[in-house]
């Protein structure tokens, strides 16, 4: 078990030259460039969404108070919180889906062209 | 026939009419597999579908093979009897995709092949991450399947209307319950081995359809009823129950206030944040989910079908809340109640109840008879999703990259993949006959929380951690797996006494004859306990989340800082590969 050296998946065999080429491309601006704006979008939006639902988690547990005020009729804050969170998800997955095709794709396509490209024979 | 007691719900006219639908159910499935096998020629096409599905149709698989009998039936059946509480189901369900959405999908359709295991063992060494992320998908599927399995059994009892001392053509409710499990594990074995991803995939697609379609007309005509007045709807559930206004409001079941005994109330608070930590860190570990982004062509359309399944399964969620409060003011907390003790057939019996209202006794009984159709049809979409999961890191992760060390065809392995579903099938059929009386969301609830605890952590801190190595991969997997099984093995849900934080509930006779106790016994927190109903639970929280999802996670950062093990030129390839789809498969 700790003799076996790091391999790799079957089918994914890559000439040295090939690791190399993805090593050079991760140094590039422009892949760090990638990288930024992946994380500028994803990471601030997992934090922003796990403490909405967070919050709503113990607010439902702990300030029954005010998830029991009345809106209109039957329907309370709990129900209201509840759907603000089914809108807060289509909300998220729409402009990450629009973000990622402007501000991501494009810079993918051209890190990737130029990894492929550096392969060329 | 022997004489046969009918029941309220089931007359014969519903049996016929539901059984029939079952079996044009069960032919048009295995014409799609039979059609799909056709198809399948290499070991891409059995894994991943060929990855030639669109990102719709990959909405609507990854919807048929998530929307589980648990969420259909459980979460309308626990709106119905606890009112607000169900919809925390719902919500933490749903949310949960945005993980998926936002951090795996697309980094894992890069880089990975066709189990979860490949993306854990890309930069790591082969062999101890691919055997623990086999064992611990093969475990996390056995338990899912266990759940979908049992509650087949009680489901198919339960339309046929087999209650015990009555009997359906000669069978008793126990031999109905096997003989389901059974008829069950064959189909989703023929399912998988015959049809492989794509025939899967296509049985999903089909079901996600008929459960869309269902549940929107039951809804439809609920709402119809009043009105599409939310409100009042609302309102007449909440006088139905006998509640009141607390019916709408969170806390009959979750978080409960236990007057007198801040300990328990304590307790209960923790349990609910538990729930709602496993709910929405559960799902975007769940390997028969992660596999589904392997069928599309790129991670471009692997977006675009995690944001189609989460429209999908939003719509479906907001639907629920129609059923549950619906059955709840339509069907009432009584008949429920009669019927199943958990509320699971509370949306069958709002299929009658609305059905019989707007076309009479036969519109009653073929609407039963339809929506018992869509519960078989999501049971058996999910199974087979399951089976195929584990097959797959069965010969992918376990035959071919630890026993054969990659040394074999691709042949080789499709043919162990298809053995593999045959063992996983046996043993699931023989576990799910021998725990066809457990309680369904014990099963799922470890699941979950083994799926966050175990595989989290690993396939986030391999994605984004630099650091991140062989060993803390396998100890991080091994504690979260341990944990989560450990936390429920000393929970209440196995050990039913009272404590300080577990005060005595109210027995029925059954329960209190079960238990061994006087029916006014105090001794008893949970008649339904596995071990014991009399020995208190030395771990007073039924969801292990809160304890061992942070466990996973810190025993993953522990174990990659206490290993010297760094390899910077692989995880800058798979940094670049999972961004840009380089030399992804």
């Amino acid at each position: 078990m700790s003799t076996d050296t790091p391999s790799v998946p079957p089918g994914t065999e890559e000439t040295p030259s090939s690791q190399n080429r993805y090593v050079e491309v991760e140094k590039t601006a422009e892949f760090a460039n990638l990288r930024r704006s992946f994380r500028r979008f994803v990471f601030p939006a997992t934090a922003a969404f796990l403490i909405w639902y967070g919050l709503y988690v113990v607010l439902s547990a702990y300030a029954r108070g005010f998830m029991d005020a009345k809106v209109v009729g039957h329907i309370n804050v709990a129900l209201v919180f509840g759907l603000l969170q089914f809108v807060s998800t289509f909300l998220i997955a729409w402009l990450y889906m629009r973000y990622a095709s402007r501000n991501i794709d494009p810079l993918a396509d051209q890190v990737r062209a130029d990894v492929e490209g550096g392969e060329a024979k | 026939m022997r004489h046969v007691d009918y029941v309220a719900m089931s007359p014969g006219a519903t049996r016929t009419l539901t059984l029939s639908l079952f079996l044009v159910l069960v032919a048009a499935t295995l014409a799609i597999t039979i059609w799909a096998s056709r198809q399948t020629r290499n070991a891409t096409d059995f894994y991943a579908g060929g990855r030639s599905f669109t990102g719709f149709q990959n909405g609507m698989a990854i919807g048929g093979d998530y929307m589980s009998a648990a969420s259909f039936l459980g979460i309308a059946g626990i709106i119905a009897l606890n009112g607000y509480d169900g919809f925390l189901y719902s919500i933490g369900f749903l949310v949960a995709w945005l993980l998926a959405l936002l951090l795996v999908a697309e980094l894992m359709r890069n880089s990975g092949r066709f189990t979860m295991s490949d993306v854990l063992a890309f930069r790591m060494r082969q062999v101890p991450v691919r055997t623990a992320g086999s064992i611990s998908t093969i475990v996390v599927s056995i338990f899912y399947l266990l759940a979908q399995m049992v509650g087949a059994g009680a489901l198919v009892a339960l339309l046929f209307g087999i209650k015990s001392g009555t009997t359906f053509l000669g069978m008793s409710t126990d031999v109905a319950k096997v003989v389901t499990i059974v008829l069950i594990g064959i189909l989703m074995i023929v399912y998988v081995v015959v049809g492989g991803m794509k025939g899967t995939t296509y049985v999903q697609i089909v079901k996600a359809f008929l459960l869309m379609i269902g549940a929107i007309l039951l809804a439809f005509l609920v709402l119809m009823y009043y009105k599409f007045n939310l409100s009042s709807l609302l309102g007449d559930a909440a006088a139905k129950s006998g509640k009141a206004e607390a019916f709408l409001r969170p806390g009959l079941r979750y978080g409960k206030d236990i007057v007198g005994n801040p300990t328990a109330t304590l307790v209960s608070k923790l349990d609910l944040i538990s729930l709602g930590l496993a709910l929405v860190l559960g799902t975007a570990g769940l390997p028969h989910i992660l596999i589904r982004f392997y069928t599309v062509p790129n991670a471009r359309v692997a977006r675009k079908s995690v944001v189609w399944a989460i429209g999908i399964i939003g719509v479906f969620y907001l639907l629920t809340l129609a059923l549950g409060f619906g059955a709840a003011a339509l069907v009432g907390r009584t008949a429920i109640v009669a019927q199943d003790p958990g509320g699971n057939t509370a949306a069958p019996q709002l299929a009658q109840a609305v059905g019989s209202h707007y076309f009479g006794d036969f519109g009653g009984s073929l609407l039963l008879a339809i929506i018992a159709a869509v519960a078989f049809a999501t049971i058996l979409a999910v199974v087979a999703g399951l089976t195929l999961a584990s097959s797959s890191s069965l010969a992918h992760d376990l035959y071919a990259n630890v026993i054969k060390r990659g040394q074999t065809t691709e042949r080789q392995e499709v043919v162990v993949a298809r053995y593999s579903a045959f063992a996983i099938g046996a043993v699931a059929i023989v576990l799910g006959a021998f725990a066809r009386n457990l309680n369904v969301a014990f099963l799922v609830a470890v699941a979950f929380a083994i799926a966050a605890s175990a595989n989290l952590p690993a396939i986030l801190f391999s994605l984004f951690w630099r650091r991140f190595n062989t060993r803390g991969a396998t100890i991080g997997i091994y504690a979260g797996l341990i944990a989560a099984v450990g936390v429920v093995l000393l929970s209440p849900i196995c050990w039913g006494g009272v404590s300080k934080a577990r005060p005595a509930a109210t027995l029925t006779a059954a329960q209190a004859k079960t238990c061994g106790v006087a029916p006014t016994s105090k001794e008893v927190s949970n008649a339904t306990a596995l071990f014991s109903c009399t020995t208190a639970a030395p771990i007073p929280l039924e969801n292990p989340g809160l304890i061992s999802i942070p466990i996973g996670f810190i025993a993953a950062a522990l174990g990659a800082l206490s290993s010297r093990e760094k390899n910077e030129d692989k995880y800058a390839e798979l940094e670049v590969r999972s961004l840009t789809g380089a030399g992804a498969h």
